[in-house]
């Protein structure tokens, strides 16, 4: 009878059960492994961006000149200064061209790098032969100077970073050589600007209003599940809503006819900001709601115990202690805004300015849409370029998110 | 003198009437805040009507039929082309092979996280994840044309075009990972501890407790997962629109260069568009087709989590 179970019995016994379990414990060091493996896939891709974009970011560069320098100026490059490089724009520029110049700023009142970047750039004109990256620069350097000399006997090889003091303050230029992301920040910094006044009222707003005072009915379940779907709409989504609305419907708002700007249409950094605000709000609302929710109980009850009213308690109370977790939201939210590309397309970022932005109603570029103009280009100077941008925009993105840590370390409180 | 003073007191201890209205500054405010609390309603209702407005001007165009739409493979709406399906095409297979790529990933790395990390990897690994959820789509873009094309270049050789939907679904898959494993893993750590003791008890490894008591036990929020995740990638811009090839492609081949339904309202809306134009109208026709579709898996997901979340209390 008892024989006859254990035959009955699936589960090995003895030498048989020591197989088995060898077996699921190989299973399970197969699983684990997977499983890291994962994570380690996920590390891997994200070294290979950040390598990437640095790689692409520095590098040989083989160029020729177009124009001797020795054409225009006897004097040696390094020692132009700034008075000689004026008149030599004035000789050598044709007079339209000249005036345009001088119209954008006073050709006197440029600097001395500013005229030589002019100079470079329209008087000897530079021809790029080829780029390398920076692996291929530090690695194969001999080779590539033997193809340069041989391929290009005239062209100068040189190291070059993209990523220059000098590539943060110049403006947009049609050459990758001497161009720059100032007009881009500083439309990325107008965008945010607009979107955080719009969004950071009006959905902390809202996320009080959901939180103290709407009643628990069908009408607040409602605003509750649309918000956390707009919070899931693709961005572009809401491009088109602002093409649609600040750039149509409220065209004579958001180009500035009310106020008396008439150079410009509804395609302004207004309309941009609007909607970039606009498609930030959800996130602002749920982070704000979730810091709302973290103030506990007793803190509003002590309130109204000693006779607040619900705006007191809320502005006295709640706010002050759910702050650090609102402001931490909108960073985020800022965060997003700023390197979001698709709806600043759609609403019609512009594609080429070199002009600093200079109010709501001007023109505008972005950073993230320079990034995309540049990377699809097909030269490859300008994917450099494109590199460089990657790392201003990533370091702008990387320090606000410290700025969120650490707002919320310093100011968290547990309860 | 002493007896004026007792009145003035008495004034300020005057019974407060509990009955009484709360002052018009305070119901101000209430209108205020209640009016914060609508304008998301408004915007989605804005995105409806202006959405289906100008969608309704294109399918009404007497060019356009419903038989055209849906069931011709070619688009190009100035020279009277409208089969949708050559964008969706473009669409369903960069997000297939997004999903394909992030979800066994994505869940893989939810699992580890939640079942094996110690504290302290899961507080390095962790922010790393956040980090690549964190980076720009475009920045996806750029290291999807110029890093991922040219190591699938060299595997698939010349059959592999320049821009092509693979390396765009490639990309794309290690975009949403983040979030399929942020989010599986809240739902793998929503399981009571109790389950996985009770599996230990029966004798079962770590890896069986795992597989087949915490996931199955997770399985809503993980679908819920999946289902944002698939939404994601199809509203997703940036990264097909820099990688994946402008012009539409009616071809289920990933090696192949085709244009999504978001890559072709940020191509055509970039240049100079008049408005009232058939090419203006057709965006947003295609603009409403991604509205709804990601809204309906949005609604399906947050369904699912709340219809099937299994309750331990």
């Amino acid at each position: 009878m008892n024989k006859n179970m254990n035959t009955n019995n699936h589960y090995p016994q003895g030498q048989d059960f020591r197989h088995v379990l060898n077996a699921r414990y190989r299973v399970a060091t197969v699983w684990q492994t997977l499983f890291l493996s994962a994570l380690l896939i996920a590390i891997i891709s994200l070294m290979a961006l950040i390598y990437n974009v640095v790689d692409g970011a520095f590098g040989y560069i083989a160029y020729e000149y177009k124009n001797d320098p020795s054409e225009f100026t006897s004097t040696p490059l390094a020692e132009l200064t700034q008075e000689e490089l004026a008149a030599i724009l004035k000789e050598n520029l044709s007079s339209g061209a000249y005036k345009k110049l001088n119209n954008e700023q006073p050709v006197a009142e440029r600097s001395q790098a500013d005229l030589f970047t002019l100079f470079m750039e329209r008087l000897v004109q530079l021809d790029t032969k080829g780029t390398w990256s920076m692996t291929d620069s530090l690695m194969n350097g001999e080779e590539i100077r033997a193809e340069v000399a041989k391929k290009y006997p005239k062209a100068q090889l040189e190291f070059r970073s993209w990523l220059t003091p000098q590539f943060l303050v110049t403006p947009m230029s049609s050459k990758a050589e001497f161009a720059g992301v100032r007009t881009a920040v500083l439309g990325s910094l107008w965008l945010v600007g607009i979107a955080i006044l719009f969004a950071l009222p009006i959905g902390t707003g809202a996320a009080i209003y959901l939180q103290e005072y709407a009643p628990k009915n069908w009408f607040t379940s409602i605003i509750q599940t649309n918000i956390n779907n707009l919070a899931g709409v693709p961005s572009i989504v809401y491009g088109m809503l602002g093409l649609a609305i600040f750039v149509r419907v409220l065209e004579p708002l958001t180009s500035g006819a009310l106020f008396g700007v008439t150079d410009s249409n509804g395609r302004t950094i207004l309309s941009a900001g609007l909607t970039m605000g606009v498609l930030v709000l959800p996130l602002i609302i749920i982070n704000a709601q979730e810091a709302i929710k973290a103030v506990p109980d007793s803190l509003r009850q002590a309130a109204y115990g000693v006779g607040a009213t619900r705006w007191q308690t809320v502005w006295y109370h709640v706010l002050p202690n759910s702050l650090p977790g609102i402001l931490t939201g909108s960073i985020l939210a800022l965060s997003r805004a700023l390197g979001e590309t698709a709806p600043l397309i759609v609403v019609g970022a512009s594609t080429f300015i070199s002009l600093d932005p200079s109010g709501p109603f001007s023109k505008f570029t972005a950073l993230p849409i320079q990034i995309y103009q540049w990377t699809t280009r097909a030269q490859s100077e300008f994917h450099a370029i494109a590199a460089g941008a990657i790392i201003v925009l990533l370091v702008l993105l990387l320090s606000l998110n410290a700025t969120a840590v650490l707002l919320r370390n310093r100011f968290q409180r547990r309860w | 003198m002493k007896q004026e003073n007792i009145t003035a007191e008495n004034k300020a201890f005057r019974p407060l009437n509990l009955a009484r209205k709360i002052s018009p500054a305070e119901s101000a405010i209430q209108v205020l805040l209640f009016l914060a609390g609508i304008l998301s309603i408004f915007v989605t209702v804005a995105i409806v009507y202006e959405l289906g407005k100008e969608a309704m001007l294109f399918f009404t165009n007497p060019d356009v039929t419903l038989g055209k739409f849906l069931g011709t493979t070619k688009w190009q709406p100035g020279i009277g082309q409208y089969g949708i399906w050559a964008l969706v095409s473009a669409t369903l297979v960069t997000s297939f092979v997004a999903i394909f790529i992030s979800l066994p990933l994505g869940l893989a790395a939810a699992i580890y996280l939640s079942e094996y990390a110690s504290f302290k990897s899961r507080s390095i690994l962790k922010p790393i994840l956040e980090v690549l959820a964190g980076i720009p789509t475009v920045v996806y873009g750029y290291f999807a044309l110029l890093f991922v094309t040219p190591i699938l270049k060299a595997i698939f050789g010349d059959q592999l075009q320049v821009y092509n939907m693979l390396s765009a679904g490639i990309v794309m898959g290690i975009m949403i990972l983040p979030l399929i494993s942020s989010m599986s893993e809240d739902a793998l750590s929503a399981v009571p501890r109790s389950l996985r003791e009770a599996a230990y008890a029966m004798g079962a490894t770590k890896v069986e407790t795992s597989l087949q008591v915490v996931v199955p036990a997770a399985l809503s929020g993980i679908g819920a997962a999946l289902i944002v995740g698939i939404s994601r990638a199809v509203g997703e811009t940036m990264i097909v629109a820099v990688a994946s090839g402008s012009g539409p492609n009616f071809s289920f081949n990933p090696l192949d260069a085709a244009e999504t339904m978001t890559g072709h309202i940020a191509r055509i809306s970039g240049g100079d568009l008049s408005y009232n134009s058939i090419d203006y109208t057709s965006l947003f026709a295609i603009a409403m087709m991604l509205f709804l579709l990601t809204l309906v898996l949005n609604l399906i997901s947050q369904w699912v989590v709340s219809r099937f979340r299994e309750r331990y209390e």
